[in-house]
């Protein structure tokens, strides 16, 4: 009994070490966004400012200049390309992966393969063809360009986690549909979809994180705020030759806002849409 | 859309056209279905890869380059005899290592804890996915601030700890830089790790746990000979992931560091990039690239073998 | 065969397809040919390439359009804004799609882009009145082998600050600060009295910062960085007299040793929490250090013209920007009409605040002086005689390298002179 309550506390400590290293970054950085720059650069640094600096948020919220008008573009338009891609992502994955779930065909495996494969080349190497393409396509700049850029990035991430967790679905539910009568797509949309939710919601999360933290192609393929997207406004807080942090924190953490909400609202169907796949030998 | 040759296939039994036939029909809608994923990918990325690599055969030193030799294998020569070329390549051998090493390690712990009875767990598991969700441009500025050698919190902490005397430029120096840009990283992807670790140890059944417990075998036992074998075909798939991942590392690097001090932190992909874009020097830059590819297969190949996997797919 | 492995083989015929009509049609492997653009009429769109984040803002921009527009009716301007970071980048990468006419260029880009081809010459365009009517180190921004490839667009050079209450202190005056030597002597006094422990703090970190103070020190000890016929040759007489100089203030306890680790914002943030008493910082530091928001010291700035070394000059480093047109852009009449009248004098003066003028006569308007005053002062007589980073086309690289071996000798890990040599045979090697 005591060694069983020894256990859990230290259990629990450990818990709270790690949850304090966490937190405790995240919160300078909130901390940082609401002090005035001149607490910010005073040694000893005051933990605490003396009174609350709101005006970043107030600028970025409701300020006309530039700045903030390119921040909340590039609010809507990282929502805009994550959501494109997710959705773009799911369906084909969710098709891609029944494929390599429940049918046999040769080359399944090295099908596979070519598809994680391209994830191993360094997003340097397709830079200016893609931007060549792009332009040609007129799609420079827009958020449709990064959607296209972003899914290919994406998908075969997403149809790793599907055809790992389809495959944890037993044949059996499906074959009693087809029994009735119901074609395979059929079966596929009402049997093996409806019990493989922690599976594509975990596709999901990680296809809205992957999508919401690119960069570089943001970074060269668009440049107006019709398509710039979070992680490009925020490099462009820092000036050419001073930076106020506490601006660059409040944008980063209200950049982190959405990701982190998804994050949480997604995390308990990560662990199970991910278990089934790990079991796997 | 044509049907399968059958090329040979003797038809010794009547079972053998209608076993056929069926894997005809399946690699028929395997097709279909797996069109659109193909199109999504490798219609995108086809043509560039096929591009960058011609381009790395040739003499290319201008965006704007008319004349362009073509040069061979001289692009692929002039790297593999570039000094700069293999220390940015230790550095990110060192950053990898480092970086994954102390993931998996962290992450295992991490993980313990989320599959723990803890009281409000979801709580904790709420708080661990946060460095998971923030994006990496906001978690670089982060860290650049809480480094910053003025006013850092890192400094304001230690000094204010009085563990040091005077505020250190933390990235001033290439080694600490690089040190301190790996202490970003990880901070980020050990709790990716961490939920990658955790599904496996959701799947290691409980009644392995109680005939251990009955043979009253000690903690360390147990993880040495359950849960760690358990636990293989989650942590191949975290080495390899976080292992590309680290090869391929940039955006951090852009927005920490921007590859300095003096090179400190330049690692391959980065090192890909200036020569690239700043030196506009793009035969090398491509052939830089596909000597990363290179390194990352064989890496990958390498840790397949050591952890007997012969495939990463459907494991 | 199965459907995948004839779908993987169709996709390699493409990428034969493709790769063979790349190298059939005769272009060169980027697809560039060596159409260079065209003059185009008066009409059309044109599409600008700006820096944010310091110089005119996106606002003053809009305005200049907007009156632009007004005055030539067959010309839509469209402007695209991206950090100082992103700008070099983006004008290559864009280079092959010709996706912008006009192009933010900064004065170490012209050798460069030039030998490059990437931005068009225009020395041709060039009204004779403007070598006369421009600052004189201000007109050399675009300028590389004899011809101009940019309109200088916003002057800039690092002027010296210094904290007036902590001169008086030591019963110090502007004037003492005139020389180098005279710094020397001053900080000694605030050093030695007390004020603060090390008087001097720089950009030295290991980043152009450091070519740049690096400059106004070679400027101030009369060299320059490259000879006429463009090999470097700092490791010769003054270029090792002002290295020396830089780490005897290291050992003499006057400089911040911590500035091998700075960049501009933190010497401006340094000056501005009172730490430091005299630096060298570019001219928005002013604006910071009188906003109290972040300052400590605010009404007690000041600022002049760099100090000038025993050869008596005291050229600032030009760390000015320019506009150019894009080597490939169809509509470079049109380009050059925008630009000729966002670089005027007029316009220049109306946003004053914003950014310096490039033209003598600005500097002598009672209404523009009135904007700034201490800062305009400073930096009219500065923009006169500026020293260039040296033009070469591999520029990046050499800076780079000149960055380490600075740094190996103010970290003592070389002697200066030894520091310069392998500077110099690695720059002129490649």
């Amino acid at each position: 009994m005591k060694r069983a309550t020894r256990n859990s506390l230290l259990i629990h400590i450990a818990a709270a070490v790690v949850a304090l290293a966490i937190l405790a970054p995240f919160a300078w950085m909130i901390i940082a966004s609401i002090s005035p720059q001149s607490t910010l650069i005073a040694v000893p640094l005051k933990w605490i400012p003396d009174h609350l600096y709101l005006n970043r948020y107030a600028q970025i919220f409701t300020g006309a200049d530039n700045g903030a008008q390119t921040f909340r573009s590039a609010l809507r338009n990282s929502t805009i390309v994550a959501a494109g891609t997710v959705t773009i992502a799911i369906i084909v994955g969710v098709l891609g992966a029944y494929a390599f779930a429940r049918l046999r065909f040769r080359g399944r495996k090295t099908t596979l393969m070519v598809f994680l494969a391209s994830y191993m080349l360094p997003q340097v190497a397709l830079l200016i063809p893609l931007y060549l393409i792009l332009s040609s396509l007129g799609l420079l700049d827009s958020v449709v360009g990064l959607i296209i850029v972003d899914s290919a990035l994406v998908v075969p991430f997403v149809l790793w986690i599907l055809s790992n967790y389809f495959m944890t679905i037993p044949e059996e539910l499906e074959e009693a549909a087809r029994i009735d009568g119901t074609s395979r797509l059929g079966a596929l949309f009402r049997v093996v979809l409806p019990a493989a939710k922690p599976g594509i919601f975990a596709a999901i999360m990680f296809a809205f994180l992957l999508a919401w933290d690119e960069f570089m192609y943001a970074l060269i393929f668009t440049s107006s705020d019709a398509a710039k997207t979070l992680p490009v406004a925020i490099s462009e807080f820092a000036g050419r030759y001073t930076t106020d942090f506490g601006l660059v924190a409040a944008g980063g953490i209200l950049a982190a806002l959405p990701p982190i909400v998804v994050g949480i609202i997604f995390q308990r169907y990560v662990v199970s849409g991910m278990a089934a796949g790990a079991v796997k030998g | 859309m044509s049907v399968a040759s059958v090329e040979s296939a003797p038809t010794r039994s009547p079972e053998r056209p209608v076993r056929k036939r069926k894997r005809e029909k399946q690699g028929r809608l395997a097709f279909w279905l797996l069109l659109p994923a193909g199109a999504a990918v490798f219609g995108v990325i086809v043509y560039p890869i096929i591009r960058t690599l011609i381009i790395s055969f040739f003499k290319v030193d201008s965006a704007l380059a008319t004349d362009t030799p073509f040069v061979g294998l001289d692009n692929y020569v002039h790297v593999l005899t570039s000094a700069s070329f293999w220390s940015s390549m230790g550095r990110t051998l060192y950053f990898t290592l480092v970086s994954t090493a102390l993931e998996l390690v962290l992450g295992l712990i991490v993980a313990g804890l989320l599959n723990a009875k803890l009281r409000a767990r979801w709580l904790f598991r709420a708080i661990v996915i946060i460095p998971w969700a923030i994006p990496t441009i906001v978690n670089a500025a982060m860290w650049k601030g809480i480094f910053n050698a003025q006013y850092g919190a890192f400094n304001a902490l230690l000094s204010q700890l009085g563990i040091i005397q005077h505020y250190q430029a933390w990235l001033g120096d290439p080694f600490t830089a690089l040190n301190m840009v790996i202490i970003a990283d990880v901070w980020k992807n050990t709790s990716l790790v961490a939920f990658f670790l955790l599904a496996g140890l959701t799947s290691i059944p409980g009644e392995l746990y109680e005939s251990a417990k009955m043979d009253r075998a000690s903690w360390p036992r147990i993880f040495r000979s359950i849960v760690l074998p358990m636990l293989v075909p989650s942590i191949s798939i975290v080495l390899v992931l976080r292992t590309v991942e680290a090869f391929k590392v940039f955006d951090i690097i852009y927005a920490m560091t921007r590859g300095g001090p003096v090179n400190g932190t330049q690692t391959v992909a980065y090192f890909a990039y200036t020569t690239a874009f700043s030196d506009q020097n793009f035969g090398v830059g491509s052939a830089l690239s596909y000597l990363i590819v290179l390194v990352i297969l064989a890496l990958t190949a390498v840790y397949l073998r050591l952890l007997r996997r012969s495939e990463m797919s459907l494991l | 065969m199965t459907f995948t492995i004839k779908s993987r083989s169709a996709l390699a015929g493409l990428g034969l397809l493709a790769s063979a009509s790349l190298l059939l049609s005769g272009c060169s492997v980027t697809g560039a040919n060596t159409s260079s653009g065209g003059e185009g009429g008066d009409t059309g769109t044109i599409n600008v390439l700006l820096m944010k984040q310091a110089g005119y803002s996106e606002s003053d921009v809009a305005t200049m359009v907007k009156d632009f527009e007004a005055k030539n009716p067959k010309i839509k301007v469209k402007t695209t804004f991206v950090a100082y970071e992103a700008l070099h980048d983006k004008i290559v990468t864009s280079a092959p799609a010709g996706t912008y006419d006009v192009v933010h260029t900064d004065v170490i880009w012209p050798a460069e882009f030039a030998t490059k081809n990437i931005v068009a010459d225009l020395t041709s365009k060039f009204p004779a009145e403007w070598k006369t009517q421009m600052l004189g180190g201000a007109l050399a921004t675009g300028e590389y082998d004899g011809k101009y490839y940019g309109v200088p667009w916003g002057p800039s050079t690092k002027l010296f600050f210094y904290n007036k209450d902590m001169l008086a202190k030591v019963g110090a005056t502007p004037d003492d600060l005139k020389t180098w030597d005279g710094v020397l002597a001053v900080a000694k006094k605030i050093k030695d009295a007390g004020i603060v422990q090390y008087p001097l703090a720089w950009s030295w970190s290991q980043a152009e910062a450091l070519i740049c103070d690096y400059a106004q020190l070679l400027g101030a000890f009369g060299g320059t960085f490259t000879d006429s016929s463009g090999k470097l040759i700092v490791n010769q007489g003054p270029g090792v007299q002002a290295l020396t100089w830089m780490k005897k203030t290291i050992d003499d306890g006057l400089t911040d040793p911590a500035s091998v680790t700075f960049l501009e914002d933190d010497t401006d943030k340094s000056m501005a929490s009172g730490k430091t008493a005299m630096e060298l910082n570019w001219e928005s530091t002013f604006r910071d250090l009188q906003d109290p928001s972040i300052s400590s010291i605010v009404g007690k700035a000041g600022v002049m013209q760099t100090p000038a070394g025993p050869s008596g000059a005291n050229p600032g480093v030009n760390g000015s920007m320019a506009l150019s047109i894009a080597s490939k852009s169809k509509h470079q009449a049109a380009a050059w009409k925008f630009i000729e009248y966002v670089t005027s004098e007029a316009v220049q003066d109306k946003f004053i605040k914003s950014n310096m003028s490039d033209w003598k006569a600005s500097y002598t308007k009672p209404d523009v002086i009135a904007t700034n005053p201490e800062v305009i002062k400073a930096a009219g007589s500065a923009y006169d005689s500026m020293i260039p980073r040296p033009p070469m086309p591999n520029y990046n690289a050499v800076s780079q390298t000149l960055q380490v071996e600075i740094q190996n000798a103010l970290l003592g890990k070389k002697t200066p002179q030894q520091a310069m040599d392998d500077a110099v045979n690695a720059a002129n090697k490649g």
